[in-house]
């Protein structure tokens, strides 16, 4: 690499900026090592060397405070540990401010939907039982079972990256629910069942539509989809929300995939959003119909052969539970 | 005009825990802070938190027993009344079997090779179990044991296992355990998120709060309180590699010089032993602490020489000193030999997993290596400041030679604080505990201050000015002098000349090296003339900042002619046994720096001695 484009979205809102608009900055090697530097150190030479009304966020630069969050190529990253020479696409660098937050000025965005989110899952500790004296006890494996999702950083990522974010704004997002997640597992919490009935509810758990963007982009190991699925299983476990249209699609999917090898795609919307859906929307079933664009309700169920060799697979993973 | 009861200025460990000790006595507290709480630099520490909670005994860790030396044997002692070392009986050394906070306090003195003021040593050592326990009880993901206790490990310079930890990610654990708790009593603590401080209001001796400006806004305004708390955190960014935040500029620190109040044991800086190679990004002494080698450019575990029984597990100056002494003598590593490596791979596979996550992943992410596979090149990097803001052991500021004379309604917590629980040297771990107890007490003399009947300070009618002449210097530049520019040559220069050793050349051609820079700051000028977020302005600030408080790093180091913890001169160096040449006799007391119109002025107050004499400092 002898030069490098860092093609960085602009707005200052200072400068009058209605839009924001692209501006493009070329680093050499003779400026800083292209090969051994990160995106956060082209960043701040060109804010220290070339223009410095360039606005971003950093502090710790080794991937602890989760202050530089920002897109990368399309993707959020935390700038500090992304080397430009893994990023780097035909010479160029294109950096975004995080998406699904509005934006400050330049790389900079404001966080507090993210903030208002986190603190809507009562992000803390609320054991039943008074203190005791010394520390309570806790057995290491269910210290595991929550381990991951306390590593959270809190930088947005995942956030940004969130496709239900993106059309959802009552969404809890990846970030809450993990943090809610790693309560939910803790055995010194006293507020279980409540946490999850209220995750049950409108913008939470079953709302996740499960891309793994979250997955994707988290720069730890908190993997907030994964969390998302354990509070669902958590809840169903408790009996929580199972007549919710994501508990009801999950039943039905499992049970469709058990008796008959296969999944009904036919019957699963039906029964996931129930009757009165079917019948409201018939109107644009119908013609779809009609037109062989989705096939009509079964009448009978398709079994796959052999489909009692599923039932056994689904009997041992059961077991194994 | 906003006003509060308390106002804290920082929001890592010190500060938030600072505020919730306000906010339990029912009083209106806030927390001011350059960066959202979460991303405090309190968060970056890895390797534990100190407590002598006897969890796992030295003995099954294969430890050497421990021994306390020197303990005075008069019960009558106390802190009330500290007797003169000299005439001290110290008791002839003993073995204990199991840690406690007795030997925990031991450990602190010893290993800030004396320096340290014993009352607030015993205070932290003694505080510590209940305030780690109380971690917990919020819910802090400590690690465990097999039995459900909270894990601990060994640490350098401590003669138990009494790191509690999160695997490497133990100060982001205490942070978050605590920011948790803020954000349960959110209602009642206000929190102004990216405000920049730029001045204290202080007048007759009388602290009556802050001015701010709001980065979102840039808007210049006041906070008013009854009292006014500093946990601003270290001033390691001086240095050209450190293990520092871009944040850790020393604020309140220079803030607080500006008003008067001196600086205490300024040239007291810690360098941590393993901070990657150039980069300084910290690689925690609990790789070293779970059995990782320290190696030289000849592959010879060159602690051999510098420390034979504790070996890597020495404290961090005397290992550091080791790793640069090799350096020197061009035994190290790479083609310029300027580095060192550790070596993770004895630890094995299976345990840097589970023990050392984050810092196997820095060093694939940073230096793209494999640590399982080789060794990393590493360097003693800038990490902990000793020397700051001078409080008694209630967190109150005091600004005279007897710990007498104090700040009404100033507070300081934290690494921007000197109560002195670290004198010439901080153990590992100890960190997060001072924060965690020094913000405890602040916020206690705090509360008690104004359940006391504090009354709210007049504002005096230019409490802006000087912010915002600073302000208007800055904005109406046209000198041409680039901030990173001279933000580089400082920290250069303060590496090269005023680091793991120190000699009397060096330090005065660094002092005018800053005196020059200081000149030429005048003339720094930025293109960012707006309001919103300018963080070009938020740098020059920071640099003013930095070049005050170097000052007194250097003129402390230039007047100390010996070498005592974390301060070595080469002139005060023993080359043959690599050992520190102490001098009690003229050096056993603390420095203040007071800034005058043409610089430093120094004075020295006593340290408070009434458990364990002085004595030679080995390992």
């Amino acid at each position: 690499m002898e030069q490098v484009i860092f093609r960085i979205q602009r707005f200052n809102p200072d400068a009058g900026d209605k839009e924001p608009h692209f501006q493009d900055y070329v680093l050499t090697d003779d400026d800083l090592p292209l090969n051994e530097s990160t995106v956060l150190d082209a960043l701040n030479h060109i804010k220290w060397y070339q223009d410095d009304t360039l606005a971003h966020r950093m502090s710790c630069r080794s991937a602890i405070c989760g202050s530089c969050a920002m897109r990368v190529n399309g993707h959020t990253k935390l700038v500090c540990r992304t080397q430009v020479s893994s990023v780097v696409r035909d010479g160029v660098v294109t950096i975004q401010p995080m998406r699904n937050m509005p934006i400050i000025k330049d790389l900079v965005v404001d966080m507090k939907m993210f903030w208002d989110k986190m603190q809507a899952v009562e992000p803390y500790l609320q054991p039943s039982d008074p203190d005791p004296e010394k520390e309570r006890r806790q057995d290491p494996a269910v210290f595991k079972q929550y381990e991951f999702e306390a590593t959270c950083i809190m930088c947005g990522c995942c956030v940004s990256d969130c496709t239900v974010l993106e059309v959802d704004d009552a969404f809890l997002g990846p970030a809450a629910l993990a943090k809610a997640k790693r309560f939910v597992y803790d055995d010194r919490d006293g507020k279980k069942r409540e946490r999850l009935q209220k995750l049950s509810g409108p913008g939470g758990i079953w709302d996740c539509v499960r891309c793994n963007e979250c997955v994707q982009s988290c720069p730890v190991v908190v993997r907030p989809m994964d969390a998302i699925i354990k509070l669902r299983e958590a809840a169903l476990r408790e009996g929580i929300g199972t007549e919710t249209v994501g508990a009801r699609h999950v039943k039905f999917f499992t049970e469709s995939v058990v008796k008959t090898g296969v999944l009904d795609e036919r019957e699963l919307p039906m029964k996931a959003m129930g009757m009165g859906w079917a019948l409201a929307n018939m109107g644009t079933a119908l013609p779809a119909i009609l037109k062989g664009k989705i096939k009509p309700p079964p009448l009978g169920r398709h079994k796959v052969e052999k489909a009692e060799d599923v039932q056994r697979i689904y009997k041992e993973l059961e077991e194994k539970k | 005009m906003p006003t509060h009861d308390v106002v804290i200025v920082g929001a890592g460990l010190a500060g938030m825990r600072a505020a919730l000790e306000v906010c339990k006595a029912g009083l209106d507290v806030a927390i001011v802070s350059k960066v959202h709480p979460s991303r405090s630099h309190s968060g970056a520490a890895q390797g534990g938190i100190a407590a002598a909670l006897d969890n796992v005994g030295i003995a099954e860790r294969n430890m050497p027993p421990a021994k306390i030396s020197g303990e005075n044997v008069d019960e009558k002692v106390t802190a009330d009344t500290p007797v003169d070392w000299r005439t001290m009986e110290g008791k002839p050394a003993y073995e204990v079997k199991n840690d406690s906070p007795l030997l925990h306090w031991f450990d602190i003195c010893k290993g800030g090779d004396y320096l340290v003021d014993q009352d607030a040593a015993e205070l932290c050592a003694f505080l510590a179990p209940q305030l780690i326990y109380e971690y917990e009880h919020w819910g802090c993901a400590f690690s465990r044991l097999p039995d459900g206790r909270i894990a601990q490990r060994e640490f350098g310079g401590h003669q138990a296992p009494r790191a509690c930890y999160a695997a490497d990610r133990t100060g982001h654990a205490c942070l978050h355990a605590l920011f948790e708790q803020v954000m349960k009593n959110a209602k009642k603590i206000k929190i102004y998120s990216e405000f920049l401080m730029l001045d204290l209001i202080l007048r007759d001796g009388v602290c009556g709060g802050i001015v701010v400006y709001d980065l979102r806004t840039g808007q210049l305004d006041v906070i008013r309180a009854k009292a006014t708390i500093f946990a601003t955190g270290g001033y390691g960014r001086a240095f050209s590699v450190t293990t520092n935040a871009f944040a850790s500029t020393g604020d309140g620190v220079a803030i607080a010089y500006r008003n008067g109040i001196p600086l205490e044991d300024m040239e007291f800086v810690q360098f941590h032993p393993t901070g990657l190679y150039r980069l300084g990004i910290l690689l925690s002494e609990a790789a070293r602490g779970e059995g990782a080698y320290l190696l030289n450019g000849k592959m010879e575990r060159f602690m051999q020489r510098y420390a034979p029984t504790k070996m890597e597990k020495g404290p961090r100056d005397i290992v550091a000193r080791a790793e640069q002494i090799e350096i020197m003598e061009g035994r190290g590593g790479g083609p310029n030999k300027d580095y060192v490596y550790l070596d993770f791979r004895p630890i094995g596979e299976k345990r840097i997993r589970e023990a050392l996550p984050q810092i196997s992943e820095l060093v694939r992410r940073f230096v793209n290596l494999d640590p399982f596979k080789e060794p990393v090149p590493i360097q003693p990097s800038a990490h902990y400041s000793m020397g700051g803001i001078p409080v008694n052991i209630k967190g109150e500021v005091v600004v005279d030679t007897q710990n007498e004379q104090k700040i009404i309604g100033f507070y300081a917590a934290g690494e921007c604080s000197c109560m002195s629980v670290h004198g010439a040297n901080r153990l590992g771990v100890n960190s997060l505990l001072e924060a965690t107890v020094t913000g405890y007490l602040a916020g206690k003399s705090a509360v008690e201050f104004i359940q006391g009947g504090a009354p709210l300070p007049d504002l005096p009618p230019d409490a802006t000015a000087r912010a915002d002449a600073e302000l208007k210097a800055i904005l109406n530049n046209d000198g041409g002098e680039n901030c990173a520019a001279l933000a580089k040559e400082l920290k250069e220069t303060m590496m090269e000349k005023c680091g793991v050793f120190r000699d009397e050349d060096n330090l005065k051609k660094c002092l005018a090296k800053i005196k020059d820079l200081q000149v030429r700051f005048r003339r720094v000028s930025i293109s960012d003339k707006g309001k919103t977020f300018n963080t070009a302005l938020q740098d020059a600030i920071e640099l003013g900042h930095m070049l005050d408080f170097s000052e007194v790093i250097v003129v402390g180091a230039l007047a100390r002619k010996e070498s005592r913890g974390g301060h070595a001169r080469l002139e005060y160096f023993d080359m043959k046994t690599y050992e520190n040449i102490r001098d009690d006799e003229n050096f056993l007391k603390h420095t203040l720096g007071y800034k005058e119109d043409d610089g430093v002025r120094l004075a020295y107050k006593p340290v408070k001695i009434y458990k364990f004499k002085p004595e030679a400092r080995k390992y």
